[in-house]
């Protein structure tokens, strides 16, 4: 505990150990920095309509967001496999997903789902976000829907 | 009438609070008159913020449904507990919460800080009633909870029946309690920063504020995280949401904060960077309470989003933290810095740790804060995920975790780093022995799971050797060891038990990231399915009836791999009054591990049934209640007790700038 201690060397200055105290930081911070730069260019999910999908070019197996309604009638359930539409009134979007929805999933309503493109032009979702109001629409549907003009206020007036 | 006289109480509270600050910031060198009376009126808004929460309380609990919120919020058949725990469940009602443990940490520094100087007890007590003015004033104008509805219906609108859970009675006010305690070392800060007054004996000041508010943001965040796994039907503990975030924050900060306060304290070094760190903290949980309460985000948090609010909120922050930052721009320089070390030394660790402990609150920032940029200035919308935080999160853990250990065996200003690492090699050895023992017994190949699981040993065993080391077990007689080790102060012990916690929790985040298991199936009643050793029987399916829900439920028998078997019940809600159906996962523990079973929907008889085995899950939200329990334990060492240290202030008379 209390051996003599070995750096007692020569030549670090108050000013060198100040200056070496503040590199040790920007290198610290820099590679830090070069981290999450590189982790948010690899890493960000972008959000898309069934729209943005149908006119954008979506590489197969890119992680992208989809957000739309669940178009009536399409929800198509066998045992855990379940295949329904994203729509946003302009587009449709076949989409599937093997799991438990969300409780709050159904036709009509505002859904969110995480996944990829598969070669043959449908969505395979990993992930159908939990929504916790029935009357909730999250914003980037919203924003989805009255982008393409199927924004109907009346319809989720209760969306507080 | 107790509806009015709440609301009165509150109205009263926030004149006090606004005179308080006014006269607290004018005539804070006027000595104890000023100090008296501002302790006082800290004492007097605590009283009538806390008669307008019991008003409301009442309201809840009697259903007097004349009161909006509770209409909007609650309902006549919801369990007691559910009532009261409601008056928070909403906007309104949890800025009052907010409101009250801020006036509480108020009269808390006012009952435990007579032996302060009156001048820097004056600027705190200002500080904090500026805040008081603050949000009991945005309560007031744009969010007021105690508004009538005229004729009042007969029955309420029902709380969100996720909220429904003895969780809303926990975490919220756990939460909270961390947040808004940090604006006692942010009054602190300011206070040190007018009148100039920062010494060691500042640090020794603020920082059992510090660790109490770090020991209920623990214990709110770690709350939620295990609320979360078994209400919401994730299956996960931790999703890097934007609202698990804006707490997380504060948190990083805030250990940072503990870490440097005790630098300060001893050593009367980094003072700037502790000054800074408070203001940091308690900016990070405003922040927090932004981008929950605005409804900016979408989330479980977000109970309404009425942009007003969220407008006013973020003028209030950019006020706040705005003029903290000025401030301490102004100020900084006058600061002087103090004690001299060597990079290798206790203080060069503790800057390790902070430097880490910063950046990676950075990262999280930018995680967070990136989207809404992008939404705001370019109309993208995108989203950062869990993978960012991972790589990120993970790559600045890992250097912080591997030289965790040496810090508490490192002297103050100068240190011999191989020394620190002669006494480490028993627990270095210890973790790689059980490292390759459990990956050969599960016959694992090399992954990122063994080097995790080293990590965690390495940690835990660690905290574990410098209490063995200062015991000097081994090298005397063991009785003469035990009695070192009773007498250690018990800072030691706390440092070491926090310290065993992390790495505690760094095992149970490996083990159950690595080796868990999930199952997605049809079952009918009567059908089984295995899962990791686990025997799942569908014993039958029915429908029950609760207080104010009805439910569809599955019951389960199953069978361990050790033999023994247990019943588990799994429903699927629909509450009454909203509709709002919820998801209620059957959780079985055995030993550290979890067995997760989730019903989904009916197909006549056949249910879609998901089982998750989550191995050793339990050890995350056990290390993090020893590390409150280490926090704990530290406030009640003698040399921290709050507003103890009078005798310091004579031994250590630096002066005051």
């Amino acid at each position: 505990m209390t051996m003599p201690s070995a750096v007692r060397r020569k030549g670090w200055t108050r000013k060198q150990k100040r200056l070496g105290l503040i590199a040790g930081l920007a290198i610290v911070v820099a590679l830090a920095t070069t981290l999450v730069l590189v982790a948010l260019r690899d890493q960000i999910v972008f959000f898309y309509s069934p729209s943005d999908v149908a006119t954008r070019e979506v590489v197969p197996g890119q992680a992208i967001r989809l957000g739309g309604l669940v178009k009536d009638g399409s929800w198509v359930r066998n045992g855990d496999n379940n295949v329904f539409v994203v729509t946003d009134g302009k587009s449709d979007l076949t989409a599937s997903y093997t799991g438990i929805l969300p409780d709050l999933f159904r036709e009509g309503q505002g859904v969110v789902a995480e996944g990829s493109m598969t070669p043959d032009g449908k969505f395979a979702a990993t992930n159908v976000l939990a929504k916790h109001d029935e009357n909730y629409i999250p914003k980037e549907v919203v924003e989805a829907l009255k982008a393409s003009g199927e924004w109907h206020p009346e319809t989720a007036e209760a969306a507080k | 009438m107790s509806i009015e006289l709440g609301h009165f109480a509150l109205i009263l509270a926030f004149a006090i609070a606004t005179v308080s600050t006014v006269g607290g910031y004018m005539f804070w060198r006027s000595g104890e008159r000023i100090s008296l009376f501002l302790s006082q009126g800290a004492v007097l808004q605590f009283v009538l913020v806390a008669a307008s929460f019991a008003a409301l309380i009442q309201a809840f609990v009697t259903s007097d449904f004349s009161l909006k919120l509770a209409a909007d919020n609650s309902h006549s058949l919801k369990p007691l507990i559910f009532k009261i725990s409601g008056v928070w469940g909403n906007h309104e009602g949890s800025m009052v919460l907010w409101v009250m443990i801020l006036v509480a940490f108020g009269a808390m520094v006012a009952a435990f800080g007579r032996r302060l100087p009156s001048d820097l007890l004056s600027l705190v007590l200002a500080t904090q009633s500026m805040l008081v003015a603050a949000f009991a004033g945005f309560t007031l104008f744009t969010s007021n909870p105690f508004a009538r509805m005229i004729p009042p219906p007969l029955e309420g609108a029902d709380l969100n029946p996720v909220l429904q859970d003895i969780g809303l009675a926990i975490h919220p006010p756990l939460l909270y309690a961390g947040y808004v305690g940090f604006s006692i070392c942010f009054s602190f800060a300011i206070g040190a920063l007018i009148s100039g007054r920062i010494d060691q004996a500042w640090a020794r000041w603020v920082r059992p504020w510090a660790v109490l508010s770090w020991m209920f943001l623990t214990l709110g965040i770690s709350m939620g995280s295990y609320w979360a796994s078994y209400e919401l039907g994730w299956g996960g503990w931790w999703f890097w949401d934007p609202v698990e975030n804006a707490s997380f924050m504060p948190w990083l900060a805030g250990t940072a904060l503990l870490h440097s306060a005790l630098v300060m304290e001893k050593r009367n070094a980094l003072k700037i960077w502790t000054v800074f760190l408070s203001i940091i903290t308690f900016s990070l949980s405003l922040l927090g309470t932004f981008l929950v309460r605005s409804g900016i985000l979408t989330s479980i948090h977000t109970f309404a989003s009425d942009p007003t609010r969220g407008l006013v909120i973020l003028a209030l922050l950019a006020l706040i933290i705005g003029g903290a930052f000025v401030l301490f721009a102004m100020r900084a320089s006058a600061l002087r810095t103090g004690g001299l070390f060597a990079p290798v030394s206790r203080e060069g660790a503790l800057i390790l740790n902070n430097l880490f402990l910063a950046t990676a609150m950075g990262a999280v920032l930018v995680g967070t804060l990136y989207p809404l940029l992008l939404d705001a200035i370019a109309g993208t919308t995108i989203s950062v995920g869990a993978p960012f935080f991972n790589l990120t999160f993970a790559a600045l853990m890992v250097p912080l975790l591997i030289v965790l250990p040496f810090g508490p065996m490192l002297a103050w200003k100068r240190a011999d780093v191989l020394g620190a690492a002669q006494r480490l090699i028993g627990a270095a050895a210890l973790a790689i022995f059980l490292t390759i023992l459990i990956s050969a017994l599960g016959g694992i190949s090399i992954s990122l799971a063994p080097l995790g699981l080293l990590l965690g040993f390495w940690v835990a065993f660690g905290a574990v050797a410098e209490l063995i080391d200062r015991s000097k077990l081994g090298r005397i007689p063991p009785a003469e060891s035990w009695r070192r080790l009773v007498g250690l102060p018990r800072s030691a012990y706390s440092t070491a038990i926090a310290h065993f916690g992390i790495g505690i929790a760094v095992l149970g985040i490996v083990a159950t990231t690595a080796w868990e298991t999930e199952l997605v199936t049809t079952l009918n009643p009567g059908e089984t399915a295995q899962l990791s050793g686990y025997t799942i029987a569908f014993d039958k399916s029915s429908q029950v009836q609760g207080p104010n829900y009805i439910a569809d439920q599955g019951d389960f028998t199953i069978t361990a791999p050790g033999g023994g078997t247990r019943t588990m019940v799994a429903q699927r809600r629909t509450y009454v009054a909203s509709g709002i159906p919820t998801t209620e996962a059957a959780i079985g523990t055995y030993g550290f591990s979890q067995l997760y079973l989730q019903l989904g929907e009916p197909l006549k008889d056949t249910h879609v049934v998901r089982i998750w085995h989550k191995p050793y899950i339990t050890l995350i939200w056990l290390g993090a209640l020893l590390m409150a329990g280490a926090g704990a334990l530290s406030l009640t060492d003698r040399r921290q007790r709050i507003g103890a240290p009078r005798r310091a202030i004579k031994a250590m008379p630096e002066p005051a700038e």
